[in-house]
């Protein structure tokens, strides 16, 4: 059967605008990909620039003598044990505090709170307002709080005036932190509660469960790898931040290791602060910055790649799917 | 005679359903609806897509108030027992009147907690009872014999005509009365189906089963009785032999036959 | 055109023209019974052998239709799974079509019985055998009319109209005997006639056949053997 004349030119004419329109996309697509992974190429050799410098002059120094002894003499010997210790008690103290407020506060933004109530708007609002809080402002609100204010409130009640936690102190360090990173744990708790299918909840309330028992037995459960890398992050950030420790419980150097909650401590971030910052002499003490540094990244690199393989290992298992 | 041949208890009504409405931020969605669900038999709930019968069904064990909005009106009567009501609690309610859903959906943990979830949320703490009763819900939902060497590997690792059966076997662990099935085989192959619909056949004979169904001719084979909703109205209910072989109302007629639209 | 059983059309065509053709197909069947009924007396009437060979060959296409509804009937149950009304349309028309082929069968047998008289001169003026035949051809028109109609009423007339013909029967039976008791000659024409009205006779109560059949197609209730049943209850 053939075709009238018309039909064929048309036929043409539609087979021509299509593999034009066909050489146009292909240019786009080529255009996009060539954008993109120049855009790939300049962030990742920032990065590359950056990890060099720091590798090439901090590695050399990075031996397990460095993270097993105390500095000496002035900062530019020796290591930066303390500052370790310290960091890891800080961020122990810190979690321990801030995660169970903040899953329980995402628990109740989600589980229990009327979305229309002004109260769960308010409790919203605050929260986000927290996210966007310079760090130097959770210091001054640190010291002005924690230290001056419930320190000094605590000392004269049970240590008769004197100075225990009336000064910055491990203690307040920590909650400062933890008041930081609440965002954080508040928001990815409530982004995993959410992904909770809600066939799962109706199958356990089906079951004959009150709300509370669903919540804890199903929600939470299914939530936790969201919760874990959440926290994850929260201790990442804890461990690099300066500003927050700077006034309530960070020193530069101490002769003894933090062993009450009122001592002080010291942090690897404060410790580049001062090193780059006050050092008595620059030349000697630059390998220890860099060191310190290059500890610093690795850690947070460390913390972040955990966060990932934690909530990938955990996804597997909680829904069964191979990504 | 039922569907399966043998003799039958003389049928009396489990559940009571007079003038129920379910109404969605002040719209209705179904109703008034006015039922007997016979016990011990199977009762199909047929009709197009949001016609209601999903809804219904949800109503039976207040699961529908779970929904944001939702007001329901009129009484259901379990064997005398009223479902709503002030102080009527919603979770002993479900504890009678179990439920399984179109989508299986398993704990993800492994077989054995996910049929004793609903034990344990009860109270029931004795891990030989807890071992028994699990036993007894996997048997009773034709499982047993092929999870009995892994009750613990994790649910999830079951195929979906297994996972459906867990989830069988999960609401019937908690012992209820009367089981509502929510397009149980909808999301599974013919042979899958043909399990479940086997399956429910012999769970007849000790449980009230409610059944939504999209398709006619599972209400067919499965059902002692069918219920015919549309645009949130019980249109007909009678004996399944009746309704498909002479419907009373031509809007039933015209369904089953296939001359809507 | 033919009336659905209901106004409403089936969504899927193929299936509405199935059954369309079907109802066609049995129609066609029956109209080629009513013309065997009509061809064959008429046979008989005029001594017209050469009309009684062409009845008989009317029955072979009703044999082919037979067995052609027959195989639709089975599609459709297979493809469609009819229920309710559907589906006591296709049993309904599974048994119709057994009823319209045996009634094509004793047309042919009233044309071999004519052929037979042919040969022989005519016993007697024919006035009650017409007469039977115009009530067995009007119950089965109004048979077949009732089921294209779906009218349970007509049916019901149809079936009422049988013990017409059974009286006619035996009336014709009578006078048969008569003829057979006055002269030894007259048995061979008597027995064929009498043959030819025991036909009508079965073609009546397979006309009444229909005519239940027709009722259960509409209301769905089983008429058939009334009486009988709880006899043996």
């Amino acid at each position: 059967m053939t075709a009238a004349p018309g039909a064929v030119r048309d036929r043409a004419a539609l087979a021509q605008t299509t593999a034009s329109r066909t050489r146009r996309n292909s240019v786009a697509d080529s255009v996009m990909a060539v954008a993109s992974g120049a855009a790939l190429l300049i962030v990742l050799s920032i990065l590359a620039v950056i990890l060099f410098d720091v590798i090439r002059n901090g590695l050399p120094r990075l031996t397990i003598g460095f993270l097993s002894e105390a500095p000496r003499n002035g900062m530019t010997e020796g290591g930066i044990f303390p500052a370790i210790i310290g960091m890891l008690e800080m961020v122990i103290l810190m979690t321990l505090a801030g995660v169970p407020v903040g899953v329980a506060t995402a628990i109740y933004l989600h589980e229990y709170a009327s979305p229309v109530s002004p109260v769960t708007r308010a409790i919203r609002i605050a929260v986000a307002n927290l996210a966007g809080v310079p760090s130097i402002v959770f210091g001054l609100f640190g010291l002005g709080f924690f230290v001056q204010f419930l320190g000094a409130g605590i000392d004269k009640v049970f240590f008769h005036g004197e100075k225990v936690f009336g000064q910055p102190a491990l203690i307040w360090a920590a909650l400062t932190m933890a008041v930081l990173t609440l965002p954080v744990v508040i928001v990815a708790t409530e982004e995993a509660l959410r992904a909770v299918p809600r066939e799962l909840r109706e199958a356990s309330l089906a079951l004959g469960a009150t709300r509370f028992q669903t919540v804890l037995h199903v929600a939470v459960p299914q939530a936790s790898p969201g919760i874990l890398t959440g926290t994850i992050l929260a201790v990442s950030r804890g461990a690099g931040e300066v500003a927050p420790i700077l006034f309530t419980g960070a020193a530069y150097f101490l002769p003894q290791l933090p062993k009450h909650l009122s001592s002080q401590f010291m942090s690897p971030s404060y410790h580049v602060y001062v090193l780059s910052t006050q050092s008595p002499d620059v030349d000697a003490t630059q390998p220890i910055l860099y060191a310190t540094v290059l500890v610093l990244l690795l850690l947070t690199f460390a913390l972040n790649v955990a966060a990932v393989v934690v909530r990938s290992r955990m996804r597997r298992r909680y829904t069964g799917a191979t990504a | 005679m039922s569907a399966n041949g043998a003799a039958k208890v003389e049928p009396a009504p489990k559940l009571i359903v007079r003038d129920l409405a379910v109404f969605y931020d002040g719209k209705k969605a179904v109703g008034p609806v006015s039922l007997d669900i016979v016990g011990q038999h199977v009762t199909a709930l047929i009709g197009p897509s949001g016609c209601g019968k999903s809804t219904f069904l949800r109503s039976l064990n207040r699961m529908n108030e779970l929904i944001a909005g939702c007001r329901v009106e009129g009484t259901v009567r379990l064997d005398g027992d009223p479902i709503y009501g002030p102080g009527i609690d919603p979770v002993a309610v479900r504890r009678r009147i179990g439920m399984v859903f179109q989508r299986s959906n398993p704990f993800p943990k492994s077989i054995q907690e996910n049929v004793a979830y609903g034990l344990r949320i009860g109270g029931v703490k004795d891990a030989h009872e807890i071992a028994g009763r699990v036993e007894l819900a996997l048997t009773q939902a034709a499982l047993w014999e092929e999870v009995r060497d892994r009750l613990n590997d994790s649910a999830l690792g079951l195929s979906g005509g297994q996972q459906q059966r867990l989830c069988i076997a999960r609401a019937l662990a908690v012992e209820p009365e009367v089981l509502l099935m929510d397009e149980p085989a909808s999301a599974l192959d013919p042979i899958a189906t043909a399990h479940i619909e086997e399956l429910i056949n012999e769970l007849s004979a000790n449980y009230t089963v409610v059944i939504v169904t999209h398709n006619m001719q599972q209400a067919a084979r499965v059902a002692d009785y069918t219920a015919f909703f549309y645009l949130g109205e019980l249109v007909e209910f009678d004996r399944t032999d009746v309704i498909f072989t002479k419907p009373s109302n031509s809007r039933t007629e015209d369904y089953i036959t296939g001359r809507f639209g | 055109m033919i009336r659905a059983n209901t106004s409403r059309e089936h969504t899927n065509r193929e299936y509405e023209q199935e059954l369309r053709r079907l109802r066609e197909q049995l129609l066609l069947m029956g109209a080629k019974v009513e013309e065997i009924i009509h061809g064959s007396i008429r046979a008989l009437i005029d001594r017209d052998s050469t009309l009684a060979e062409q009845m008989i060959g009317v029955d072979r296409k009703i044999n082919q239709l037979e067995i052609a509804i027959d195989e639709l009937c089975m599609q459709v149950l297979a493809r469609r799974q009819p229920v309710a009304s559907d589906l006591r349309f296709l049993t309904t028309a599974l048994k119709l079509v057994t009823d319209l082929e045996r009634i094509g069968d004793l047309g042919v047998n009233i044309c071999e019985r004519v052929l037979e008289l042919n040969g022989e001169p005519p016993l007697k003026p024919y006035i009650d055998l017409p007469n039977m035949t115009r009530e067995v051809q009007e119950m089965l028109h109004e048979a077949l009319d009732a089921f294209v109609a779906a009218d349970v009423e007509r049916a019901q007339r149809v079936i009422a109209r049988d013990k017409n013909v059974d009286a006619y029967y035996t009336q014709i039976f009578r006078e048969l005997l008569t003829y057979m008791m006055e002269d030894p000659r007259n048995i061979f024409r008597a027995t064929r006639l009498q043959s030819i009205a025991k036909y009508l006779e079965r073609i009546g109560d397979h006309a009444t056949n229909l005519g239940e059949l027709v009722i259960f197609m509409v209301k769905g209730k089983d008429i058939r053997h009334a009486g009988k049943l709880s006899d043996a209850g």
